[in-house]
């Protein structure tokens, strides 16, 4: 889709780098960004690192459970009847 | 199906709040094994018990995210954790400056950055991007309107920037990664 009008500014596709990454955005407000980004390295720059982000918190805040938690959690399941 | 969903509903529950996440978990097989009836098929039973812990989650928390004050849009809306290090330049010496940034953070570091955003961004951004359930999803979890989750998202994100690097700075992440 081409979008009508002029070029968005940095300020308004950098604020929507997250939903254009999320596809969240409307199909004329996605082609504006992708028209901005076409044009402008910077952008391109923060759309990278918005990605990063968001990998790194999809990965970054997975934990464990520690045993004496597991344990005691697995007794309230076997108390229930589960 | 519920010992083995332990690991995954404590650390979803840890993620959102650190107010007896333990206890949270409890309460989310008690009410999963009062309503075991409801469940059709066994499959989808992970799914189901974190959608528990999630409405158990809320209700425990739902005056607090009521009443939580709101950040200054402006404040959070104009930072930009790219730009901040591109111009503060933390790493002097390395090339690939935005990465090394994020590599100076451990799991308990995400989580304590996490933990420090007030729960209304923090339970958005967590049930988005960790937990991978869509909009629509959450702001049925959480009784919000949709408009509302997607605000709160985008204010989540911006506050979480802001939180990385804030916490970077006051816990010496910066000066340990700077020594590399």
């Amino acid at each position: 889709m081409t979008p009508n009008g002029p070029l968005i500014p940095c300020s308004e596709a950098v604020e929507r780098l997250w939903e254009y990454l999320d596809r969240a955005l409307s199909a004329e407000d996605h082609a504006r960004v992708e028209q901005h980004l076409a044009f402008c390295r910077r952008c391109c720059g923060e759309l990278e690192f918005a990605r990063e982000l968001r990998a790194f918190l999809a990965t970054a805040a997975a934990d464990e459970i520690p045993p004496d938690v597991r344990e005691r959690l697995q007794g309230f399941v076997r108390e229930l009847g589960g | 199906m519920a010992t083995q969903a332990i690991p995954g509903l404590y650390a979803l529950a840890r993620r959102l709040t650190d107010q007896s996440p333990e206890d949270l978990v409890q309460e989310c097989l008690l009410r999963a094994f009062r309503a075991y009836g409801e469940l059709a098929d066994d499959a989808a039973g992970p799914a189901w018990l974190r959608r528990i812990l999630v409405n158990a989650f809320r209700d425990r928390l739902r005056k607090e995210m009521r009443s939580v004050e709101e950040v200054s849009v402006e404040d959070v809306d104009e930072f930009s954790l790219y730009r901040t290090l591109a111009e503060e330049d933390p790493f002097p010496y390395s090339d690939t400056l935005h990465l090394d940034f994020l590599r100076a953070f451990g799991r308990e570091d995400v989580r304590a950055v996490l933990l420090r955003l007030p729960v209304r961004y923090r339970a958005p951004l967590v049930l988005r991007y960790i937990e991978g359930f869509s909009t629509k999803e959450i702001a049925r979890l959480l009784d919000e309107p949709l408009g509302t989750v997607l605000a709160q998202l985008h204010r989540g994100r911006k506050r979480f920037e802001r939180e990385l690097w804030d916490y970077a700075n006051e816990s010496g992440l910066l000066a340990k990664g700077a020594g590399r």
